[in-house]
């Protein structure tokens, strides 16, 4: 099981006939696994890896640290899933350390960015305090190198 | 001048005499194209992990650019008896047991020089690395060849071994995992070569070069067998688990007068290896098992769908248990492993390498290796089938 989620994790899109033929599976064994793995919540959807540099409007991306203060009951559950619900929010994740939530968000321009943060977020009952950084240059995204592209140089036959 | 010879004349016999290697008349043609899947390359298609790379690069920062003792670095030779010890349970001296030398290439050609003299005969199995005929020719030995089987999937058989034997014969040497079959032996394989080794008392090369990378069962050397140790040279390297084929990287390990002989030639014609390779052989050694067991994960599942590919063709391999080969059996389709590889060329722009290249016994059979991306190989196999298809 973990095999085959380490490979379409790093390719959703591959077929599951190449799927099967790598591990040495069926292919009816595979689409079994992928929909197990499907319906018990494991893989959540399949995306696109996008390297956002080449797009003619590219989208900002901002990471906001977010201070806040945990209810008696729920603790950070309750503001954090107020805070998804935001179509602008693409990740969110409750840290350790000196704050509570980090907010990956995703605009036009980081003047579209700022006004989020102090219209909705900082505004946001809870909230105590945050601090906001854009994105400057992506290195590396979900595994996969954003620069360099793929040269293979060596001689074409060798022994 | 006149009645002077030509330059080609003045060129030592042997050297004049030695065919150019069949892989090197093959790279001419590809090369000549654009655009071409090569499943050709005998070397990984990963680049060497990065902390290896790393600890090249913080070597040199310190200025490390002398030479080394002959022997390579004792630190290196430290960490390769310990990796040894513990794959094989054989304990190896790290002072007068371990030689650094420039990949298993030179390792070769020491333990050759080192032993052979002119009319002594060497045993090897064919299909076999190009490198082994001509370097026993250049020491004036004597190659000779087996010819292993298809239907025993290439594996050395006692009773080939039986019928090369002669009273010439003084070393014999060995290459499992195979290269370009892909072959593996069983520990049993191992022992019964090792029993004829012992009974006609000759010296064994072992070039265990592709140790790591089995895929099947773990891979047994012949050093483990009781009394074979004493009569062993083993010979290893960097070049393929740890994807190092440019740092010229490899080692052999011999009981202290065989490798004293050894050193000698490499004392006055190498002296040493490169300091920043053996820097960064020391880091492959200390830090690496991760990286290459994420490699070697990665070619087995390239070499499951290559063989599931072509059992859909209906082309038979041999069972690609080691190394990153497949060798298939395109006889069926009625012309010569080198046209096949020759109108696959032309017709799919994928290159294979002919099994002839390997010696005779390779006729009828195609090397395709799989160190090449998987999107690659999943192009070339359909190719491959088309182009299969065309022919029936
Ligand atoms: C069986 C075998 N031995 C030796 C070598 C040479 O390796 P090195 O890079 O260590 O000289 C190769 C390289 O292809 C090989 O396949």
């Amino acid at each position: 099981m973990n095999e085959l989620l380490e490979l379409v994790r790093k390719n959703g899109r591959e077929t599951s006939e190449n799927l099967a033929k790598m591990l040495g599976i069926s292919e009816e064994e595979v689409m079994n696994q992928l929909e197990a793995l499907e319906a018990d919540g494991i893989i959540r959807a399949y995306q696109a890896v996008v390297n956002e540099e080449k797009l003619d409007h590219s989208l900002v991306t901002t990471v906001i640290e977010v201070k806040v203060t945990p209810e008696s009951e729920g603790g950070f559950d309750r503001i954090a899933q107020r805070i998804s619900r935001y179509a602008e929010v693409e990740s969110l994740f409750l840290m350790s350390g000196t704050f509570d939530l980090l907010v990956f968000i995703k605009g036009r321009t980081m003047h579209e960015a700022a006004q989020f943060v102090s219209e909705k977020l900082a505004t946001m009952a809870g909230v105590t305090s945050t601090a906001t950084h854009f994105m400057m240059k992506t290195y590396k995204l979900n595994g996969i190198e954003m620069q360099s592209g793929e040269d293979d140089e060596r001689l074409q036959i060798s022994p | 001048m006149s009645g002077s010879k030509s330059l080609h004349d003045r060129i030592a016999r042997t050297v004049r005499e030695i065919p150019r290697s069949g892989i090197r008349d093959f790279f001419d043609i590809v090369s000549t194209r654009k655009d071409v899947i090569s499943l050709g390359i005998g070397e990984p298609d990963f680049v060497t992990p990065w902390h290896i790379r790393d600890a090249a690069a913080r070597a040199l920062d310190r200025g490390q650019t002398s030479y080394t003792s002959n022997m390579g670095l004792l630190s290196l030779r430290r960490s390769i008896a310990a990796y040894v010890a513990k794959k094989s349970g054989i304990e190896y001296a790290p002072e007068n047991e371990v030689l650094i030398t420039v990949g298993v290439s030179e390792g070769l050609d020491l333990a050759i020089r080192a032993l052979i003299e002119p009319g002594d005969e060497v045993i090897y199995h064919e299909p076999s690395y190009v490198s082994y005929n001509p370097i026993v020719q250049f020491a004036y030995g004597v190659p000779v060849a087996i010819q292993t089987k298809k239907e025993n999937g290439f594996r050395l058989t006692r009773d080939e071994l039986e019928a090369a034997v002669t009273p010439k014969s003084k070393l014999l040497l060995l290459n499992y995992p195979n290269n370009p079959t892909g072959a593996t032996l069983s520990r049993e394989e191992v022992e019964a070569v090792a029993a004829f080794a012992i009974e006609h008392d000759l010296i064994v090369l072992s070039d265990e070069i592709y140790d790591e990378l089995t895929y099947d069962d773990d891979h047994y050397s012949i050093i483990s067998v009781p009394g074979m140790r004493e009569r062993t040279i083993y010979l290893h390297g960097f070049s393929k688990a740890w994807a190092m084929t440019g740092w010229r990287m490899g080692f052999t390990c011999a009981p202290p007068e065989l490798t004293e002989a050894m050193m000698k030639i490499h004392q006055y014609t190498m002296l040493c290896a490169p300091i920043l390779s053996q820097e960064a052989a020391i880091e492959a050694l200390e830090q690496c098992g991760s990286d290459v067991e994420r490699m070697k994960q990665e070619y087995m599942r390239r070499r499951n769908f290559m063989r599931a590919s072509f059992e859909e063709m209906n082309i038979p391999c041999i069972e690609p248990s080691g190394a990153f080969y497949a060798f298939a059996d395109v006889s069926q389709f009625g012309i010569s492993a080198h046209q096949f590889a020759l109108d696959l060329l032309e017709a799919e722009n994928v290159a294979v390498v002919p099994g002839t290249a390997f010696g005779a016994c390779g006729e009828g059979f195609i090397r395709c290796s799989y160190a090449t991306s998987f999107d690659r190989i999943q192009v070339a196999m359909e190719r491959i089938a088309r182009f299969t298809e065309s022919l029936s």
